[in-house]
Formats: structure tokens, sequence, C-alpha cells
């Protein structure tokens, strides 16, 4: 009798350890919510998602975040520009060429890749990177948009591969064979036949890739300046959604003003991108696994 | 021709591969050029200065060990208790695949917003303070979803055959999995709980936004001290715009460079070790 009940408390004690992680979320969305919601009976919605100027610590401040999520999305497409192709033209070696030997040496070095501390990017976009580029394009600045992307984009890149990988490795043999019977090369086999059979896969891929490089912060941090600024241009100094919160988390604001508030509006902002990125993801992969079993 | 277009192709793929790894070779390189000089005995024992020739890691260091380990302290018990709760009781209730789906969600919300949830939660709500307790549980908890999965994983690779041996000798389902399943599943843990640590040690952003200090001139003495952690320190020399602080900056990524190494060296030790004293 004793025993069933320790046994019964045990199993709930476990239970709420793990419903831990819904608490996790459920805190993420209040206190993100709240502020969200005190910042906006000062600055209307409208005004916040469309206005193209980005001054909130001026004593004039204005709070369109559209630069910070300009300076995001074009950072972000430079580092997919970067890790789209790199990924998916790697995962194809690995999964249809490498023999075992070449894949054994290969994936732990990719993985190291990924352990690296963002800080550590940061540090080489901005010391290296950047001064190579400059020798390459004169008129760029000192921090900019290129060299933090194109940097983000190798640190994605291990991420992309492995994840279409996978997915190409789970495309049945008789597919591949079926294609060689007909004639075709590798290449042909890879390209017309593997790619398009794991291509919910690979597009889950890119889009959780999406998402990590628009949560990305410490790289852009570093190497892309602290200035809002809606351009198009990959050679001026921008910021980054994250980079604003950085800049302002380093400031002594006080908490209750609207410049605090500003750092939650702008996170609720990036948390539901990220977000919708990441339920898009799970969707394709669930759709991906169903067709293969 | 074909096979020509094919060899082309398989270079090309190759040479994607190849170009990556010379990105590693070269910021290893560069990091090295940069900061092996400044690396000595008094940069490691000496606090944070204004001049950058007096500087030196030693209360970033300490902060970070201090972080790291009380991170661990509270993200094993709990991402175990998780893992096991997932994988050996609940496993087809509705509860059980909510969470799951829950906790494949968190593992890819960025680390920002971690910090976002601790600077409101357990700085400002729960009083802790720009401490290295609020430091380590919002770390924690960010740690918390790659060791619950990688926990799982360990447990899955104990034979289902243990556990019936267990219950065919009377035992009962928490006595079997304290007494069989876990110490077998342990190499696996720890590998994985010192993997996810050696992720944790290098996050910055979450430390940042609750308010960790970039200027701090003593190590901390207590989980209620006022810190700084290894990355914090290079993102502050990094920012500063004397090329003296660079090289600073350079010396604190090789320290926390060989920190992961030293991290990762213990995991595979660990693993090794155990999985020995498991087969005898």
């Amino acid at each position: 009798m004793r025993t069933r009940r320790i046994e019964w408390v045990i199993e709930h004690a476990l239970f709420l350890c793990a419903a831990l992680s819904v608490l996790t979320t459920a805190g993420i969305i209040i206190v993100l919510a709240v502020e969200t919601f005190e910042f906006l009976r000062e600055v209307p919605l409208l005004e916040f998602l469309t206005g193209t100027e980005w001054t909130p610590l001026f004593a004039n401040p204005r709070f369109g975040v559209m630069p910070l999520v300009a300076g995001t999305l074009l950072v972000s497409a430079i580092a997919m520009a970067v890790a789209l192709p790199m990924g998916l033209l790697s995962a194809i070696y690995l999964s249809e060429y490498a023999p075992d030997r070449v894949r054994r040496v290969i994936k732990p070095a990719l993985e190291v890749l990924a352990g690296v501390p963002t800080v550590v990017y940061g540090y080489f976009a901005l010391m290296f990177v950047t001064p190579l580029l400059q020798r390459i394009f004169p008129q760029m600045s000192g921090f900019n948009a290129l060299s933090p992307g194109i940097v983000m984009g190798i640190m994605i890149l291990p991420l992309v591969s492995s994840l279409a990988e996978d997915a190409m490795r789970a495309v049945p043999r008789g597919l591949r064979e079926g294609s060689y019977a007909l004639g075709a090369t590798q290449m042909q086999t890879a390209l017309k036949v593997v790619v398009p059979a794991a291509f919910s896969g690979i597009t889950a891929a890119f889009i959780l890739a999406v998402s990590r490089a628009v949560g990305e912060t410490m790289i852009v941090a570093i190497a892309a300046g602290q200035q809002p600024r809606l351009t198009a241009s990959p050679f001026v100094p921008l910021e980054t959604m994250t980079a604003y919160i950085v800049q302002v988390s380093l400031g002594d604001t006080p908490q209750g003003t609207l410049e605090y508030r500003t750092i939650f509006a702008v996170g609720m902002l990036l948390f539901l991108m990220t977000f919708g990125l990441n339920l898009v993801s799970t969707w394709l992969r669930e759709r991906f696994r169903e067709e293969y079993t | 021709m074909k096979h020509r277009a094919d060899l082309a192709f398989r270079i090309v793929a190759l040479s994607t591969l190849v170009f990556a790894l010379i990105t590693l070779a070269a910021l290893v390189f560069d990091v090295v050029a940069d900061g092996a000089g400044r690396l000595s005995w008094q940069f490691l024992t000496s606090l944070a200065s204004r001049k950058p020739e007096e500087a030196g890691i030693y209360h970033a260091l300490a902060g970070s060990i201090w972080v790291i380990l009380l991170t661990g302290a509270l993200a094993m018990p709990l991402g175990v208790a998780a893992a096991v709760y997932l994988e050996e009781y609940g496993t087809r209730s509705r509860a059980a695949r909510f969470i799951e789906i829950n906790i494949a969600n968190l593992a890819a919300v960025p680390s920002i917003i971690y910090g976002l949830l601790g600077l409101g939660v357990f700085v400002r709500v729960m009083g802790m303070g720009r401490s290295v307790m609020a430091g380590a549980c919002t770390l924690a908890l960010l740690a918390l979803p790659v060791v619950i999965l990688s926990t799982r994983e360990a447990l899955r690779t104990v034979p289902s055959t243990i556990r019936e041996g267990s219950y065919a000798l009377g035992a009962t389902k928490w006595q079997t999995i304290w007494h069989q399943v876990l110490p077998m599943a342990m190499p696996g843990i720890l590998t994985g709980l010192i993997l996810s640590l050696s992720r944790a040690i290098g996050e910055t952003a979450p430390l940042i936004t609750i308010g960790a200090l970039t200027y701090i001139p003593f190590a901390p003495d207590s989980v209620w001290s006022p810190f700084t952690v290894l990355p914090i320190q290079v993102f502050n020399w990094v920012s500063r715009p004397q090329s003296a602080f660079k090289e600073n900056a350079a010396a604190g990524i090789l320290v926390l460079m060989a920190l992961l190494l030293a991290m990762n060296a213990i995991a595979v030790f660990l693993r090794d070790r155990l999985q020995r004293q498991g087969r005898s």
C-alpha cells in the first residue's frame, strides 16, 4: 500500500517537471504580452508596425519598427543566400556521393562549426571578414550587413546540411535504383529524383534556418552596427531587432519606462516571426514523414 | 560528356564543404594570431581594468564557471525527470503529446527571448536581481529542451528486457527506473548534459538581456553576486575602439574555446569510462 502511494507521488512529481516546459512557454508569452500591451497603450499598433523611423532613445522619439525589421530581413536574406545553396550542395554530397570514410571525418568537423559560440563569429566577421571585403568593395563601411550576413550563413550551414541530408537519406533506395536503371547519371538522379522526393523535408530545413537567422543576435550586434536604417544596401551600418534589444539592455534604462517596454514589443514581434516559421517547418516535416511510411 | 558534367557537379558539391572547413580554419587561425601574444598567467589571474595591458579575464572565467555549474545543477534533475516521465510513463497520454510538441517548439525559440523571460520573471518578479542565480535559471530553461531530448535518446537505448527482468523480480516501476534504467542510461545522459552545457557557456545574448554586467571588477562570491561571463567580456572588449582591447578579446576567445574543448573532452572521457564499467 505504502509503495503504491510512493509510486503515485513520484509519477506526479515527474509529470510536474515535464509540465515545466509548458510553464516556460506560458511565461514567455505572458511576459512579452503584458509589456507589449502597456507599450501599445502609448504607441498605436499601426504606427509601430508601419512607421519608418525608429528613434526611441531620442528626445523626440519615433516608434516605427520597419527599419529594425528591414535590417533583420536583409541580414537574414544574405545569410540564406550563403547557407541555402551551400547547405544543399553539401547535403547532396554527404548523402549521395561521400564514402563512409569521408563522412566520418566531415560530419564532426561540421558539428564543430555549429558549436562555435556566436560571439566568436561576431569577432571573426568584424576583424577578419569585413577588412577582407573592404578590399573588394572599398565603399563598404566598417559596420555593414554583408559581412555578418555571410558569417551567419556559414554558421547556419551545418544546420541546413544535416537536416537536408536526413531528408535525402530517408528517400527509399528503390527510387534511386529506378533512376539508374533508366540510364540516369548520379547527378541527374540526385537533382531530378532525390531532391524533389525530399522536397518538403529540405524546405523544412530551410525554414528552420531562416528562423535561426532572424533570431541570431551576437554576430549582428558586433558587426552590423547600431543605426536603425531603412535600406537595401548591404554596405552601410544598420540595426536588427535582436541587436536593438542588446543595445537597450546594455544601457541603464529604468524599468517601467516606454523605452524599457520597446524591447518587449520588439521581442514579441521577433517571437511571433520565429514561432510562425517554426510551425510551418514542423508541419512540413510531419508531412514528409507521412509520405514514406 | 554526361560523365564530365557529373564529375564537375561532384567537385562543386565537395568544394562547398571544403570552403566551410577552410572558413573554420581561418577563424581559428585569425583568433590565435590576434590573441596568443596576449595570453599569459597575468591575463588569466587579473581582473577587468580600464587599461588594456593590465586587464585580465579572471572575473569572467570565474563567473562562467559559477553560472555553468549552477545551470547544470538546475537543468540536470529537471531535464532527466521530464525525460523519464515522457519516455517511461506518459507515452500515450494526450498531455504528454502536448508537452512533447511544446518542447520541440521551445528548442527553436531564439535565445534572446529567453533573456527577456529571465528579465521579466527571475530578475523582476522573483526579485533575484542581476545575480548568478538569475543567469543560471535563465540558461537552465534554455538548456532544458536539449537535455530532455538527449536524455530520452539515452533512455531509449536501454533494452526492454532489462525492465521486464526487473518487473519479473517484483520491482515496482520506479524501482526499476531508479536501480536499472537510469544507471544504464547514465553515460548517454551525462554526455548530453555536458554537451548542452557547453552550448550554454557560449551564450551571450540572454545574459546581456537579464543585465549581466559588462564591466565588473570582481569575481562572484555567492549565487546572489552580480557577475559577468567570458562571452560578455569578449563582447565588451570587441566593442571598444582601441585595438589593444581587440587583442584582449581574441585572448578571451582562446580561453573560452579552451574551456569548451575541456568540457567536450570530459564528455568523451565520461562516456568511455562509464560504458566500460557498464560492460564489466
